[in-house]
């Protein structure tokens, strides 16, 4: 089966495009978090808002039980207060109007990224990640994807930039350092397990990387909040104050972890499943191998470590971010650094 | 153990709460209560075993194991290791003396059977058994008792909310009734404290699933341990190369190495054979990736015993050929040109396809021809070209790995072949020390040199391919198998369903029971709390309370005290 060079083509122009835009986006997320109030001005506009609301909304019973808790009386006020700003721009809070934009560009970046993947993948008529730059390309994309889901159940501009700007390296380094034709497969990954178990990892590294995110800003925070409590003081910093609180920062990172945990599970059991059916043992200690158990046993410590007295919060937030560098050294190290059973994957 | 309940600080009672409302979460998490090390002191060699397996079994010295184990897993993935590539360990040894030699005695170059890391993970396997099965206790009791009593404020719990209720509502004890009928209904247990006159209440627990799917992931892991070790024992490996035409059969002297666990006969291996007719790779023609392997296929003539009737099978890289339980893989390949040598008589004195092991990924491969039994002893080095070019600096280099030009260089040399020392060669190398050179000469297929002097003769006369198998049995992988998706279910159980408990409370503000409840005024509520960082505990018990309303609806606006 021969390579169809123009969907190739097309396949390196959308790829290029979304970077443009994504630059584009990653601007006016820096732009939206700088100009952005202080978390703790913000909330005290909002809470005005979510008063007045509840007035003036039916107060059946079962309203009042809904607005009694201060989760959906926050989120609500949110809506209420885009609905207004629709009509009067002036009215939105400083940076949200760049936010938006940011969030629109990082949809259309992300449509145009995910045209290129897809064109990539016809292109050789298999699935796009045969190779670095395509495994780095899908990456990028779940990264975006993962990014995105989340972003429709709640706001979380403020971590924008810092998503687009992960997303845009990559495809930097795919493109400039990892970039290959397209191309049929080596044999060795000709196999229905490369579907399963690269999709999977992808999925898992988008996802990780996103729970990386929050981590940190979780750690950044926590460490602030604690400041700021000793002094008797507001929440102080560029960054802390512009960032949700540590509680909510920490529990979403743990969402997130917990639902990647089973799910990087299954990665390593369907490689181990394709490794029985290609070299003839379902696990080897080849260097990929070891590194994804060993991203497996730390993440495996940091969901320990959240149910264990003592170790909660800021620890077991440091253990869930070494899960996270571990997975990196098995996505670029061992591919770069370690000859092993996985080095088919175009880097020489 | 425990990775899925998230205890304390979660509590969304609370820290500073009153001893009640910890009760409405109390077991909730069946994680074993940890002892504090003073407690036992004093109590002699019982109570030490007792305190040392407390500490064993406890979540910090998991933890502790845990990291250990991936700490002690990385010199496996940056240092060569002996089962993987036991050459580049030699090497690393003759580089790296001093280093090398130390690395060597703490098993660096064995990672993953040192006795310190076989230590770690039998030390974690005791920990998950002494804390599997406390849990599965508690869990076995948790499923068997009622929810405790609802506490005396709901309205410090997570999710919170009351009302009074209307005229029109029911007796108190049906409410309650009512409400239990409506929580079965949703598959909680439930438990009902009888209106005693001013208060009654309905508790209800759900999610008992998660704790179980913990012990089964737990219990899963254990499995796929148990597996890989009688893998390791009952399981064999070997590596054998067939050349095209030839043929291989399972017995541990056609293996160019082999493997075999303790308890593996290796003097009756599964007596099957097979013939390698015809090996074919194609490549990459054009573009940044030409050369890059496209397709190999190895065409076998197998039988399962030497009286069955032979069958054909391809194998491919992702194809192996499986035959009495144990599997062939395709696992490399390289070229063994047909090499005729003749004496100075004209007789032949060597005529086979000769192995050459691959040097880069274009093929140029090197060989060695052997020739100890003619006096002076001859020998040849060989460099075979595929596809052949001069490379100014490299000197002949192949340049494409398929046979679209192929070529043979070779070196003739006579003399000593040291192998009469009784020191054991490699079939791939010649020690040229006690020989001398006779010539240099580059022939294609179909030539043929005459040896200077008269020496005699060398002709290429074919190129055959020759494929590499390694063929592996291990009887317990679907033992390991089983245990690795059972870990996986459990894991999903124990993640991602919520263990919560809801309660519903009628109060009545005056004593008369028998009267409506309506006429006199009372206090509905509803509340619950959740064991684990999750989403959907506050739509859970908004639904309650929906469901709660249209038994005891709320007073008409304006009577409303919540």
């Amino acid at each position: 089966m021969s390579v169809n060079e123009s969907l190739a083509q097309l396949s390196n122009g959308l790829v290029y495009s979304s970077m443009a835009v994504y630059a584009g986006s990653l601007v006016l997320f820096a732009s939206s978090f700088a100009s952005s109030r202080p978390l703790a001005e913000a909330e005290a506009a909002t809470e005005e808002v979510s008063a007045e609301e509840i007035s003036i909304g039916e107060a059946s019973a079962g309203d009042a039980i809904a607005a009694k808790n201060s989760d959906a009386g926050e989120s609500r006020a949110t809506t209420a207060t885009l609905d207004r700003g629709a009509g009067d721009a002036g009215a939105l809070p400083p940076g949200r109007k760049a936010g938006n934009m940011a969030m629109s560009l990082m949809w259309l970046a992300t449509l145009l990224l995910a045209g290129g993947v897809i064109a990539r993948g016809f292109s050789a008529g298999r699935v796009p990640w045969g190779n670095m730059y395509e495994f780095s390309i899908s990456s990028a994309l779940a990264v975006a994807v993962v990014f995105l889901i989340i972003s429709l159940k709640r706001d979380i501009r403020w971590l924008g930039m810092f998503v687009v700007g992960a997303v845009l390296l990559t495809l930097g380094l795919a493109v400039t350092i990892l970039y290959t034709d397209s191309a049929q497969l080596v044999p060795a990954l000709k196999s229905v397990w490369l579907v399963i178990h690269v999709l999977a990892a992808i999925i898992c590294g988008g996802a990780f990387t996103i729970g990386a995110g929050f981590t940190v800003a979780y750690l950044i925070r926590d460490r602030a909040e604690t400041k700021a409590a000793a002094n008797g003081t507001e929440v102080r910093g560029w960054f802390s104050s512009r960032v949700p609180a540590a509680q909510r920062l920490d529990t979403t990172a743990y969402r997130i972890n917990a639902f990647v945990f089973p799910l990087w599970t299954f990665a390593v059991i369907a490689g181990a499943i394709w490794a029985e059916n290609a070299w003839g043992r379902y696990w080897g200690w080849d260097p990929k191998e070891t590194w994804a158990f060993i991203t497996w046993v730390i993440y495996a410590g940091y969901l320990h470590a959240r149910a264990t007295a003592g170790w909660r919060g800021r620890k077991a937030a440091v253990i869930g971010l070494l899960g996270f560098a571990a997975f990196l050294v098995n996505y670029f190290g061992v591919n770069f650094f370690a000859s092993g059973l996985h080095s088919y994957a175009g880097v020489n | 153990m425990g990775a899925t309940d998230s205890g304390v600080r979660d509590n969304p009672t609370g820290p500073d709460q009153p001893s009640e409302d910890a009760d409405a979460s109390a077991d909730l998490s069946t994680a074993p209560k940890s002892d504090l090390p003073g407690t036992t002191v004093g109590l002699g060699f019982t109570g030490w075993a007792r305190w040392m397996w407390r500490q064993l079994t406890s979540m910090r010295t998991a933890l502790l194991l845990l990291f250990l184990l991936a700490i002690g897993s990385i010199p496996g993935s940056i240092l060569p290791q002996k089962s993987v590539q036991p050459g580049e360990v030699t090497r690393y040894l003759a580089d790296n003396p001093g280093l090398g030699q130390f690395f060597d005695s703490i098993g660096f170059f064995n990672v993953f059977s040192a006795p310190w890391y076989v230590a770690i993970y039998l030390l974690l396997l005791i920990s998950l058994v002494g804390c599997i099965i406390p849990r599965t206790r508690l869990h076995w009791k948790a499923m068997r008792s009622t929810p405790p009593k609802a506490p005396s404020r709901l309205s410090r719990l997570a999710e919170s909310s009351s009302w009074e209720a209307g005229s029109t509502a029911p007796a108190p004890q049906d409410v309650l009734t009512d409400a239990a009928g409506e929580l079965k209904g949703k598959r909680w247990r439930v438990h009902v404290t009888d209106f005693d006159g001013t208060t009654g209440a309905v508790s209800a627990e759900k999610g008992y699933l998660r704790e179980t799917g913990n012990l089964i992931f737990h219990v899963a892991l254990l499995v796929l341990l148990v597996a890989v070790a009688l893998g390791g024992m009952f399981g064999w490996r070997g590596q054998a190369l067939v050349i095209e035409g030839e043929s291989f059969s399972d017995t541990i002297t056609q293996y160019d190495s082999f493997n075999a666990g303790r308890l593996v006969d290796s003097g009756n291996l599964p007596p099957f054979s097979f013939t390698l007719d015809e090996f074919t790779a194609t490549y990459q023609e054009d573009g940044d990736q030409r050369g890059a392997p496209r397709t190999f296929e190895a065409d076998l003539t197998y039988q399962d015993d030497p009286d069955a009737i032979p069958s054909q099978k391809t194998v491919q890289v992702n194809d192996p050929l499986i035959v009495d339980g144990a599997k062939a893989f395709l696992v490399g390949h390289g070229y063994a040109p047909v090499i005729e040598v003749k004496d100075p008589q004209g007789r032949v004195v060597y005529d086979a396809p000769t192995v050459f092991l691959q040097t880069d990924q274009n093929f140029t491969s090197n060989g060695v021809v052997k020739l100890p039994d003619i006096d002076p002893q001859l020998g040849f080095q060989a460099l075979f070209l595929p596809t052949a070019a001069v490379d100014e600096v490299r000197g002949p280099i192949s340049t494409f790995p398929a046979l679209n030009d192929p070529a043979i260089f070779l070196s003739a040399w006579e003399g000593d072949l040291g192998l009469d020392d009784g020191i054991p060669q490699s079939v791939y190398r010649m020690d040229t020390s006690e020989m001398t050179q006779l010539g240099i000469k580059a022939i294609q297929v179909g030539q043929s040199w005459d040896l200077p002097d008269g020496k005699g003769s060398v002709s290429l006369t074919g190129v055959k391919q020759y494929a590499v198998f390694d063929v592996a049995y291990d009887p317990a992988r679907f033992y390991a198998l089983a245990g690795a998706i059972f870990a996986i279910l459990g894991l999903m159980l124990s993640l991602f369903v919520p263990r919560r408990r809801v309660f519903v409370r009628i109060t009545k503000r005056a004593a008369s029971q028998d009267d409506a409840v309506g006429s006199v005024g009372a206090t509905v509520e509803v509340a619950g709390l959740s064991r684990t960082d999750e989403a959907g505990l506050k739509p859970a018990v908004e639904e309650i309370s929906t469901v709660v309303q249209q038994i005891v609806p709320p007073a008409p606006k304006g009577m409303s005290g919540s």
